[in-house]
């Protein structure tokens, strides 16, 4: 009976229900919406900052961060035959070795500085970028490939085209300039501008033959399963490889990781925005509601309903209320959120952020913890709104509530 | 204290305050109702009939005095034992918005059996009884907004009478009725009182309800200014 009576009352009032349905609803949809966007771009920009190089781990020598020369190298993978069985265990998913010194970029027409980064193809794929962003001429084939892999950028502005000759210098050992000229195999696309022109790709081999510098390398990196969860995995690899300096790719990228907490600041912020809209808009309704019906609520009490009762019948409307409220809210999101999972184009603003490692589509990311979460808040606020009405309604002497009921 | 008493009001006094202004809408009333009785509260406007019924339902406390209900003192009772004995002892008619809108008026009838935890077979089978009684057979299942004022406040005797309290009180009941109709609901009540014992403080303006009252109390200015019994019997 108190549920039938709750439930009529709430169709009672249409516009006043339709209106805080689409409140509730809104501001679920708000909360989900917002976060699976943010999530979308955080985790869009943690995956193009690993997949631009970090990868979740790196072994370098001590020093090659501040100075990232050649003097700053440390041994193969195969020649430290721990770090090997580490390295090819299941907890890496992928790992490569890369050769990365600072050098000069020459064409017929114009000189960049740039970072030569010698690679083994094979090894960077599901690694780095490098092996699926090739879209014009060939990726490379083998370490010792004798070509090299150029940015779009950096190949428009040294006006040459794949095909053409190139001519790379850096410092080899023993300090003497080493220069090289090489024939341009491919150009790879990047998210980041800054990607396409910093970077030239190259065999492993070859370039340390270039800068006559024996089987030693700048960095490794390497894949765990998880990017959240590499400490463990880094604390192995320092282990096994004392005599470098293991970073995870929070630790390389500290922008990265003051980046991640502004968003979830921001996140933070957005969910409190809404929930003092909507607790406003909650307790409003609801005490308008309740106000609206003390004669009502009154001459229920008048009849003999226990005030527990009335408190109960109050809170009951409010319930079916914000369930109905929060299934429509879920609707919405995932109705809203379907047609875009796979990602939308937002190149017209992207270009603005790319000081914030933004790429030009965002792909929003649900998690099921978030969605609990913004169904979780509402309610609990929704319920707590609707209590103070309702201790109020059944707080009141009932002659109070029907004075001059009966005239 | 006398158990055969249905009400017993000693020296009850109603102020309200309102602002600056204090209105004394009860002063010093004293009254014994003895149960089984049919008694007419009338007199002018404002004279305190609703202010005496509203203290002695336990809808509101009286600013000073004592008032006993089937034997036990409701003056400072608390507010969850007053809900009880209202739905166990006490049956009410307003005179105006008696019903719960959003219900039928069989829904409204069986309202207070429900809360009395009747079970719903019963409480079905007594409500249409009832309403056939009253008259209204044929519109259980519409809503108080589509019943004229007679006809929702037929239901509202109806609710009072369905569970059988030892003490109804009614305000103004037969204000939207028509002489048929007012007195068709007079009978019933008597005969409730008659047979049942029911106690009935009614306050009234009409002839006619007073013409079947056993006593008649008038009051004044929050007084009870006179008092009789019509039949010769103690009421
Ligand atoms: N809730 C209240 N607040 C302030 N004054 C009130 C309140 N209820 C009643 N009064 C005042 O108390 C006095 C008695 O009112 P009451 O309603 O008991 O009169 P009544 O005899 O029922 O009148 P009527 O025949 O018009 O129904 C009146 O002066 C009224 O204005
Ligand atoms: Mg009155």
């Amino acid at each position: 009976m108190l549920i039938t009576i709750a439930w009529r009352n709430l169709w009672r009032n249409h516009r006043r229900s339709l209106i805080m349905l689409t409140a509730i609803a809104i501001g679920l949809w708000g909360m989900i919406w917002m976060t699976a966007l943010m999530r979308g771009m955080v985790d869009q920009m943690i995956d193009d900052a690993i997949n631009t190089l970090s990868g979740h781990v790196q072994v370098h020598a001590p020093g090659y961060l501040d100075d990232p020369s050649i003097e700053h190298s440390i041994p193969a993978v195969e020649d430290n035959p721990q770090l090997q069985q580490l390295l090819d265990s299941s907890q890496v998913t992928a790992w490569s070795q890369r050769v990365r010194v600072p050098a000069v970029i020459r064409s017929e027409r114009d000189v960049y500085g740039v970072t030569l980064i010698g690679i083994d193809p094979e090894r960077e794929v599901g690694l780095s970028f490098i092996a699926d962003s090739v879209n014009e001429g060939r990726y490379l084939e083998t370490a010792a490939d004798k070509q090299v892999l150029v940015g779009r950028k950096l190949l428009e502005q040294l006006e040459t085209k794949p095909g053409r000759r190139i001519v790379l210098m850096s410092q080899d050992p023993d300090n003497n300039i080493a220069e090289r000229g090489f024939r341009i195999a491919g150009v790879f696309d990047a998210d980041l501008q800054a990607t396409e022109t910093g970077y030239v790709f190259a065999g492993i081999d070859t370039v340390r033959k270039m800068l006559r510098m024996g089987d030693v390398v700048s960095e490794i990196s390497l894949l765990g399963t998880d990017y959240r969860d590499v400490d463990g995995l880094a604390q192995e690899v320092q282990t096994v490889s004392d005599y470098g300096e293991t970073k995870t790719w929070l630790q390389l990228d500290p922008y990265m990781a003051s980046m991640l907490n502004v968003m979830d600041g921001f996140i933070f912020i957005w969910f409190g925005v809404i929930f003092l809209a909507l607790s406003f808009g909650l307790v409003n309704t609801l005490l308008m509601a309740v106000f609206e019906r003390t004669r009502e609520i009154g001459l229920i009490q008048a009849l003999g309903m226990q005030p527990g009762s009335i408190l109960f019948m109050v809170l009951v409307e409010s319930l079916i209320m914000l369930l109905i409220g929060l299934f429509a809210g879920n609707l919405l999101s995932w109705l809203t959120i379907l047609p875009i999972r796979d990602g939308i184009d937002i190149s017209g603003v992207s270009e603005g952020l790319e000081w914030a490692g933004m790429s030009s589509t965002l792909s929003p990311s649900v998690l099921a913890s978030d969605v609990l979460l913004a169904n979780s808040i509402v309610l609990v606020l929704g319920v707590a709104a609707s209590l103070l009405p309702a201790w109020r309604a059944s707080r009141k002497v009932p002659v109070e509530a029907i004075t001059r009921v009966w005239q | 204290m006398n158990t055969t008493n249905a009400v017993t009001c000693r020296k009850v006094d109603k102020i309200f305050e309102q602002g600056e202004l204090a209105v004394h809408a009860l002063s010093d009333v004293d009254l014994e109702v003895k149960s089984g009785g049919f008694v007419c509260l009338s007199g002018p406007s404002g004279s305190g009939k609703t202010t005496l019924l509203n203290m002695i339902g336990g809808l509101d406390r009286p600013s000073d005095g004592e008032i006993t209900v089937a034997g036990q003192r409701i003056d400072q009772m608390r507010m969850s034992d007053l809900a009880e004995l209202r739905l166990q002892h006490i049956g009410f008619v307003f005179q105006a918005y008696n019903l719960i809108p959003v219900l039928s008026a069989r829904e409204n009838v069986e309202f207070v059996m429900q809360l009395q935890g009747l079970p719903a077979h019963e409480r079905s089978q007594r409500a249409l009884a009832i309403l056939d009684q009253v008259g209204l057979n044929g519109m259980e299942d519409r809503r108080p907004g589509e019943l004229s004022g007679g006809q929702q406040q037929r239901v509202a005797v109806a609710r009072a009478i369905v569970s059988n309290p030892a003490l109804i009180l009614a305000d103004e009941p037969t204000a939207n009725l028509d002489s048929a109709t007012a007195e068709k609901l007079m009978e019933l009540m008597r005969e409730l009182n008659a047979q049942i014992g029911t106690t009935f403080i009614i306050s009234t303006h009409d002839k006619l309800v007073m013409s079947y009252a056993r006593r008649l109390i008038k009051m004044h200015d929050g007084e009870i200014i006179d008092d009789i019994q019509q039949d010769g019997r103690d009421a």
